[in-house]
Parts: C-alpha cells; sequence; structure tokens
C-alpha cells in the first residue's frame, strides 16, 4: 500500500495491475486505508476503457528479455547437466573412452548438442552474476542501471558465444 | 500449501539464501575447470584423471554436483509454480505440476547418485 502512495502512480497502470494480479487480497487493503482511492481505481477497471492484457503486443523491455532468457537457459540447463556428466563419465573412465569423446567431438550433431548447453551455461552464468551483484545493492536503483547491466550481460554472452563457437566447431 | 511442500527449503528466504550460495560454488568451479584448461588446453588422460582423483577435487565436484541438484530444485519449482497454475492451465494444473516436480526430483536426484559413481570410480 505504501509503495502505491509513495510512487507517481497513473490510474490506467493501478487498475491494469488489478485485473492483471487476480488479487482479490488488494482490494481488501484499498478498502481499509483509502476509500476514495479503491472507488477511483474499480471505476476504472469497471469502465469499458480496453486494457490491453496480450503480451505477445506489448514491446519489452531489455531487461525483460535479460530476465525471461535466464530462465529458459536454466530450464535448458537442467537437461544440459545429463549431457556435460556423461562427457564427464567418458573423460574418466578409461583411455579408450576418454579417446572417443574427440570423436564424438567431430560429430556435428554432438557439436550443436554441446555448443548449445556451453551456450546456456555461458548466458546463465553471466545473467546470474548480475543478479549477484544487484543482491549487493550495486546497480538496482534505477531502470536506467537495470537496462545498461542488461546490455553489458548481452555484449559479455556476445564474447562468450563467439568463443564457444570458435572452440566447439573449428 | 501444495506449494511448499515439494519446495526444496519450505521457505522463501532460505529458498534465495541457497540459491545464491549454489551459484556462487557453481560459478567457482565452473571459473577452475576454465582456468585449467587454460593452462593446460589439452590434458592427456593421466594428467586429467590425475586431477579429479585427488580427494580435495572429488570433495569440490561433488559440492558441486550438491549445489547444482539445489540450485536446479529451487529455480525448477520457481518455474513451475509460475506456469503451471489453475489460472493459466484449467483445474488439472494442479496435478500436472506435481507430475512434473516429481520428475524433477527424482532427475536431480539420478544426478547425484550418477555423480557419486563417476567420481568414486575413477
Amino acid at each position: 500500500m505504501n509503495s502505491l502512495y509513495s510512487r507517481r502512480c497513473d490510474w490506467g497502470a493501478c487498475a491494469q495491475r488489478l485485473v492483471w494480479s487476480h488479487n482479490p487480497s488488494l482490494l481488501s487493503v484499498f478498502s481499509v486505508e483509502s476509500e476514495p482511492l479503491y472507488k477511483k481505481v474499480i471505476s476504472v477497471v469497471n469502465s469499458k476503457r480496453p486494457v490491453n492484457l496480450d503480451i505477445g503486443t506489448i514491446k519489452l523491455p531489455i531487461t525483460s528479455y535479460v530476465s525471461i532468457l535466464h530462465r529458459l537457459s536454466g530450464v535448458v540447463l537442467f537437461l544440459a547437466v545429463a549431457l556435460l556428466l556423461w562427457v564427464f563419465e567418458a573423460s574418466l573412465e578409461s583411455q579408450q573412452s576418454f579417446q572417443s569423446l574427440k570423436e564424438y567431438f567431430a560429430n556435428p550433431i554432438c557439436q550443436v548438442l554441446l555448443w548449445g548447453s556451453l551456450v546456456a551455461l555461458a548466458y546463465h552464468v553471466v545473467a546470474g552474476i548480475r543478479h549477484l551483484i544487484m543482491d549487493f545493492g550495486i546497480g538496482e536503483d534505477s531502470f536506467e542501471s537495470g537496462r545498461c547491466s542488461a546490455w553489458i550481460v548481452v555484449a559479455v554472452v556476445a564474447i562468450a558465444v563467439v568463443i564457444i563457437s570458435w572452440w566447439v566447431f573449428l | 500449501m501444495i506449494k511448499t511442500l515439494t519446495s526444496l527449503g519450505r521457505s522463501g528466504v532460505s529458498n534465495w539464501l541457497v540459491q545464491r550460495l549454489s551459484a556462487v560454488v557453481i560459478t567457482v568451479y565452473l571459473f577452475f575447470i576454465l582456468g585449467y584448461f587454460f593452462i593446460n588446453p589439452s590434458p592427456s588422460y593421466q594428467q586429467w584423471v590425475g586431477l579429479h582423483s585427488s580427494f580435495s577435487m572429488r570433495l569440490f565436484s561433488l559440492l558441486t554436483i550438491l549445489s547444482i541438484a539445489a540450485h536446479a530444485w529451487i529455480g525448477i519449482w520457481c518455474v513451475l509454480t509460475d506456469y503451471i497454475t489453475v489460472r493459466l492451465m484449467g483445474p488439472k494444473a494442479t496435478a500436472m505440476r506435481m507430475i512434473f516436480q516429481l520428475i524433477m526430483i527424482a532427475v536431480t536426484l539420478f544426478y547425484i547418485v550418477w555423480t557419486i559413481d563417476i567420481l568414486w570410480g575413477i
């Protein structure tokens, strides 16, 4: 509630957030602390004003893409652990299996799988380090700094992808 | 209630902390391995086995797979509880989410056992 008071809040956005969250408990907070505010928001919610909730048509900022890719790469990595453990096992099992890995690394399908796993790993780690830095209170003070660090993540991962591609395919 | 049942730490704060501590362990391990390959780009089988058969390295690898397991458990749990919901998927969502979570937990435990098998089979 305090955050709604302190922020310069436009009613359309407030109402949209309410519709979006479908959270009735939020309404009770409104009614206790500020009846006029509650009524105003409800009147906007109930108006025939069109509300766009189709996320596919909303232009998202770079921070949103960095965030969703962090999740996506995390899910990919959960599966990639199997591949990496298999490589780890073969590398340690015997001299023969160690040598056979070199043949696997020459196979295009294996190369693509390895490339995808390593790119997901690089992305997840770099975006994760951004999260950790933000947890220490650095660069989380404004949207501008968030956008800036998101672009740094993109740049660092781009360099990592070049190195990974060079290492896997050449 | 049904959400916290399959959560690793049963509380958001402990999950938050475990997620970050495990992330640090995994990152340190990753940079250690990267550093190793930077110094020695194509190790022989003997060198590679030598590295991983030392007790301290086995412990480090074990700690890392346990961190990966905890990290994946918390991360996948968050994703599942965000997207496999009744609001997005309909009334069957709760059952679906439980099945996915149990598969995730089984795979995670399998990864741990597999890694122990690799490390102590050298």
